[in-house]
Formats: structure tokens, C-alpha cells, sequence
């Protein structure tokens, strides 16, 4: 979205080298010492085992037939230190693990204006790390990580720390730690990626301002997408879908303001949206079909506004852990709303309070949850209903649709 | 025995409550589905005709069918047929026509409208309710001498399993939160076939809220294809023992 324009790449100026074989360059460390800059280099397919190539001059590394850099689980395959540097249709597997270094597959750093794309890489620490770039694409990208037990065992796919302008478009992302993590990045845009499998978080956010992610799909990961002590991120058209578990979230919102969340799509996870220490959020026209918890938010989250949203099949909608609330849930379609509508201009007239007494229980005694659906329970919300008395009174919609928003 | 089963059935289709029972189930199944385009809001009102109107018709109606027809029964003794075959087919036909009735009524619009794993766990769940209750009710008129005691009763087994029980348990739940509860309620809920229905159906329908902290507990064994085997197995404990009991009672009943 910002950064579309502002990548480019210089035409190929220089030479064209070839490898391997019937070439009389037969290793990649060979091509790059003999190219100059702005060469091309055509790497031909082939098993190359060549411990860690480091680039640091502007080059095309092409690859041909596609090549496979294997790291041996013991090195970082591909260093790049150079502007404009393209990257495409390599493999590259087994990069290694160290707790002390962040070895990657492909690691970029301090450089300007390089393209990552059509690449595969298998099996790496991190796949794709870049640190202190700025106007750069990574696209088309397939990265398949080895999941550990927990959580150190794993890099992040594709990790970027204090960049800018940077654009991730349509990678295919499984079995790291984190799909896509940000730290320190902003004027950032991430489109049509699709995330799954994680072991903690589809797309993570930590101190990343002014970016926006639109139309990914972010399926059965630990979380859905974490946004954290960011502000003015944009998620637009997004689908969070099957994140679950104990401490799983379609997308997890801690300490972030003015954000925009709209047309996504949240299904099947055991809490949509968990808001926390959050303002100035703008959520709208999302769906939330078929969660345990659509919306969780706490009493800390303050100047949000919930509006034009269609909530579905989920057996809470709101949760919250207090009494105090600050935000603003008119006008949403509820499908447990039994209002009545006299006036006939589409908005119930008696409002609707989307916290269930039962709801509150489970927020105190989680076991609690084995009664949903009981009798007595039924009978306890309805009264509740009637006569509020632990849910908090403020979290009101009094302007509930009658009819789901369309979308 | 079959005689007696095919003659049971005759007689009950021929009281007409059975049908009212199957048109009643058969209609609000279609309004309930055909109300709303979101069938996952439709399964919820199923679940609670499945958890509430089915234990209280199968318990009501099979207690007024032993008394009212206690001449037949009496008669029926006085023929060379052992009394443990007599009180197994008049279960058997009442069983019958009353899970045929639940199948066709509930069975015809979930075949229409969610035919997949759901639907069909709604069903199983209704036929094993329908089983335990009938039983339930054939001890409870079996134990009890006349028509208006008996009656009482079975009102008081649908009370109990379907709002005391699980009143008392929340009671238990709020004084003792505090404390490791999980497992001693997960227990505690084995002791009523309403709650192992439910939660069977839960497991299908809201898994996603059962995630949210019970998880370890959920996962581990309700989650599990073992977890709902077991219910299963538990619940046809419900439907055995209670037979057992009000066949041994009634070989020593005093007509």
C-alpha cells in the first residue's frame, strides 16, 4: 500500500554468469567473488552445500532449474549486505540453529531496495530475516518450518526489525514460531499472505507503527495475529479462522491505539478478538461466526468503538473482566437479540446487552463452562437479563440491528 | 414376548399421543430450521426440545401407560408368561414407539437440514434420553403404589436431572471455587444422564468456548474419541441399571 512505488530496481547492467558443470564457475562463493556489481548470476540446479554465502555487493542471484543451498543445519545459507540485491527461485534448506545467533535462510541487513521472491525455503531457523532495511518486497515466498515442542526450538519465518517501507505479498507460511514478525517497522504493508500452522502467532506486531495487513488468511496457529504496543495499524479483509485453544486468539490486540479493524472475518476460534489495554480502535463490518468468546475486552481498553459487525453462532459474544467500561457497542447485529422492532427503521427498539451473566461466571471459575447450555443457566441469564446485576450495566448496545449488516 | 411388544405398539398408536408427540417434534423441527437461515442458532433450540421436552413426554406418558393399563398388566400375569418377560416387552414396546416416534419427528428435519456428525449426535443423544427416561419411569411407577404418586414422581426425576442437579452443582461450583473442583465436578456430572447428553452435544457444537481454560481437561479426555465413548458407555449404565432394578422389583411386586 506505501511501498508499492517506492521499490524499484536498477535495469541489469553488467555480465551474465553461469555455473556449475559445463560453466566455468562451479560454486556461488566463486560467482560472487568474480561479479561485479549489478552482474546477474544464473545459479543452475544442483545440490550446493557451501556453508555461508555472503553477498555484499548489488547482484541477481537467479537461480535455474531450482537449485537447492543446503546450510547443513549448521550454517546461515545466504547473507546479503548490498543494495538492490534480487533473490529468486532458489531453495534453500537446513539453515542453522543457534541460540546465540539468529541464522536464517535468506539474512538481509543495513541495505536499501532488494527483492526476495519465488524462493522456497525448508526447514530453517529463521527463514527470512531482515534487519535495518528499508524499501524492499518479499514475495511469493514458500516457507515451511520444522515445529518444535515449544516455542525457542523455531525461528520466525519471515522477521523484520527496524525496517520501513517494506512490502510481503502472497508467501505461503507454516511451522515457525512466528509467520511474520515485526519489530520496529512502519510504513509497512503485508497483503494476500497466507499464515498457518505457527506455533505462537500468525503475523506479530511489537513496537510497529503505521502499517496495515489486508486480505491473509491466518488459520490454526497458536494466535491468530498479536498486535502489541503499536498504533495506526490497518487490518482490512483479513480471516481468522480455527485458532484454539486455552490461550488462543483470532487476534490478539495488547496495548495498541488507533488501529482500524475492518471486513475481516473471524471463525471458529476460541476467542475472536481479545482487547487489552486498547483505544481508539475503530471496529467494524467484521463477522464473528461460530467462536467461543467473539469479543473479549477488558476493563482497561478505553475510546473503542464496535459498530456495523455481525455477530453469529458464537456462544459468548461479549466477555469482560469488570465493571467499568468505556467503549461504544451501538449498532451491531446480534443473532441472540430478541428484541422487537416497532418503529420499523431497522434498529431494536430495547437494547441489548451482549454479556451473559454466565459469561462473567466463566471469567471467575473457568470450569464453569461445562454448564453452558444447562437449564438453570438459561434461566439464571434471562433473569439477568431482566435485572442486571453483575454484568456491567455500561456494556450496552442500544442501537442493536435487526437485521445482519451485509457484507 | 414379541406378541406382547407388537400388541403394546398397536395400543399405543392407537391412544394417539405418540402422534401428537411426533407431529409436535416434527413441527417445531421444520419452524425452528426454517426460522432462521443460520442452522448452527436452530441446533441450540433442538438441543433444548433434545435436553427438556424429551425426558419430561417420555417420563410422563410412560408412567400414565403402566397405570392406566395395570388391569392389562394384571391379566397379562395370570398367563404362563414369567414376569421379567412381561415387564421387558411392555418397556420394549413403549421404547420402541416412543424412540420411533422421537426418530421420525426430530430425525426427519435434521436429515433435511444438517445432515452431518452434529445432526446426527443430536439424535443419538435423543434416542439415549428417551432409553434412560422410560426406564427411569418404569421404576419410578413400578416403586410407587397409585396413579397421582407416580405421576409426582417422574415430575420430580425431570425437576431433579434437568434444574436441581445442576443448581446444586453450581452452588458447589461457587462455594468451593476456590479449590481443584475440576475433576470432582466432571465426576459429580457423570450422576446425571441430562448433563452427559449435553455435554456430549457440546463437545460437537461449542468446543470452541470449552477450549477457553478447561482445555487440558477437555482435550485431554472429553475431546478425546475416549471421552466420548465413555459418556456413551455411561449412559447406556443409565439405561441398564434402572431396567435392571424395576424388573427385579416387579417380579416382587405385590399386584
Amino acid at each position: 500500500m506505501f511501498s508499492d512505488s517506492s521499490v524499484f530496481f536498477r535495469q541489469i547492467a553488467g555480465r551474465c554468469f553461469k555455473n556449475r558443470k559445463k560453466f566455468s564457475i562451479k560454486s556461488i562463493k566463486e560467482g560472487v567473488a568474480k561479479a561485479k556489481p549489478f552482474d546477474t548470476l544464473f545459479i543452475h540446479s544442483g545440490l550446493y552445500k557451501e556453508q555461508n554465502i555472503l553477498v555484499e555487493k548489488t547482484l541477481s542471484l537467479i537461480g535455474v532449474d531450482n537449485p537447492v543451498l543446503d546450510g547443513e543445519n549448521k550454517f546461515e545459507v545466504l547473507t546479503i549486505d548490498a543494495n538492490s540485491v534480487l533473490v529468486t527461485g532458489l531453495t534453500i534448506k537446513n539453515s542453522g540453529y543457534s541460540s546465540m545467533k539468529d541464522l536464517a535462510g535468506i539474512k538481509v541487513m543495513n541495505s536499501r531496495q532488494f527483492l526476495i521472491k519465488n524462493n522456497t525455503l525448508i526447514n530453517s531457523y529463521f527463514a527470512i530475516h531482515i534487519a535495518n532495511c528499508d524499501n524492499f518486497r518479499i514475495e511469493n515466498n514458500t516457507i515451511r518450518g520444522t515445529p518444535g515442542t515449544d516455542e525457542q526450538s523455531t525461528g520466525n519465518a519471515i522477521h523484520l526489525w527496524k525496517c520501513q517501507y517494506a512490502s510481503i505479498k502472497n508467501n505461503d507460511i507454516s511451522g515457525h514460531r512466528d509467520g511474520i514478525y515485526f519489530e520496529f517497522v512502519e510504513n509497512s504493508h503485508i497483503e494476500k499472505n497466507n499464515s498457518y500452522n505457527n506455533l505462537r502467532y500468525g503475523l506479530h506486531f511489537m513496537f510497529s507503527n503505521k502499517d496495515s495487513y489486508i486480505d491473509n488468511k491466518f488459520t490454526d496457529n497458536g494466535a491468530g495475529v498479536a498486535v502489541m504496543f503499536s498504533n495506526h495499524i490497518s487490518m482490512y479483509y483479513n480471516l481468522f479462522s480455527m485458532n484454539r485453544g486455552a490461550s488462543a486468539y483470532g487476534l490478539l490486540l495488547k496495548e495498541i491505539s488507533d488501529g482500524d479493524i475492518k471486513d475481516n472475518m473471524f471463525e471458529n476460534n476460541t476467542t475472536g478478538v481479545l482487547m487489552e489495554g486498547t483505544n481508539r480502535l475503530h471496529i467494524t463490518k467484521n463477522s464473528f461466526y461460530k467462536n467461543g468468546y467473539a469479543l473479549r475486552v477488558q476493563a482497561s481498553c478505553s475510546n473503542n468503538t464496535v459498530h456495523d459487525n455481525n455477530f453469529n453462532g458464537n456462544t459468548f459474544d461479549v466477555a469482560t473482566n469488570g465493571s467499568l467500561v468505556l467503549n461504544n457497542f451501538d449498532g451491531n447485529y446480534w443473532d441472540k437479540y430478541e428484541g422487537y422492532d416497532l418503529k420499523r427503521d431497522g434498529v431494536g427498539d430495547v437494547p441489548y446487552r451482549p454479556v451473559s451473566l454466565f459469561s462473567m461466571v466463566t471469567e471467575n471459575i473457568p470450569i464453569a463452562s461445562i454448564f453452558i447450555r444447562s437449564l438453570i443457566v438459561f434461566l439464571l441469564d434471562r433473569s439477568e437479563k431482566i435485572i442486571p446485576s453483575i454484568a456491567p450495566e455500561n456494556l450496552v448496545d442500544n442501537k442493536p440491528l435487526m437485521k445482519p449488516v451485509a457484507l | 414376548m414379541n406378541k406382547i411388544v407388537k400388541y403394546i405398539m398397536l395400543d399405543i398408536l392407537k391412544s394417539k399421543v405418540v402422534i401428537a408427540y411426533l407431529v409436535f417434534l416434527m413441527v417445531t423441527g421444520f419452524s425452528i430450521f426454517n426460522l432462521d437461515e443460520n442452522t448452527s442458532k436452530g441446533l441450540i433450540s433442538l438441543l433444548n426440545i433434545i435436553l427438556f421436552i424429551v425426558p419430561l413426554v417420555c417420563l410422563i406418558y410412560a408412567t400414565i401407560y403402566i397405570f392406566n393399563s395395570s388391569e392389562f398388566i394384571e391379566l397379562l400375569t395370570a398367563q404362563p408368561v414369567s414376569r421379567k418377560k412381561l415387564i421387558t416387552s411392555i418397556y420394549a414396546g413403549v421404547v420402541l414407539s416412543l424412540t420411533l416416534a422421537f426418530l421420525i419427528g426430530i430425525g426427519l428435519p435434521i436429515l433435511l437440514f444438517t445432515p452431518d456428525a452434529t445432526g446426527f449426535i443430536f439424535l443419538l443423544a435423543g434416542i439415549l434420553l428417551t432409553l434412560i427416561f422410560t426406564s427411569l419411569a418404569f421404576l419410578g411407577s413400578i416403586v410407587t403404589k397409585d396413579k397421582a404418586k407416580g405421576i409426582g414422581v417422574a415430575i420430580f426425576i425431570w425437576l431433579f436431572f434437568t434444574i436441581l442437579y445442576d443448581g446444586l452443582l453450581l452452588l458447589l461450583m461457587f462455594q468451593f471455587g476456590d479449590y481443584p473442583i475440576e475433576k470432582p465436578l466432571m465426576i459429580l456430572t457423570t450422576f446425571n444422564p441430562v448433563d452427559l447428553a449435553r455435554i456430549l452435544i457440546l463437545i460437537h457444537t461449542d468446543y470452541a468456548a470449552l477450549m477457553g481454560y478447561t482445555g487440558a481437561l477437555f482435550n485431554e479426555f472429553l475431546g478425546s474419541q475416549k471421552g466420548t465413548i465413555t459418556i456413551l458407555l455411561i449412559l447406556l449404565i443409565w439405561i441398564i441399571v434402572p431396567t435392571m432394578i424395576a424388573v427385579r422389583k416387579f417380579r416382587k411386586k405385590d399386584l
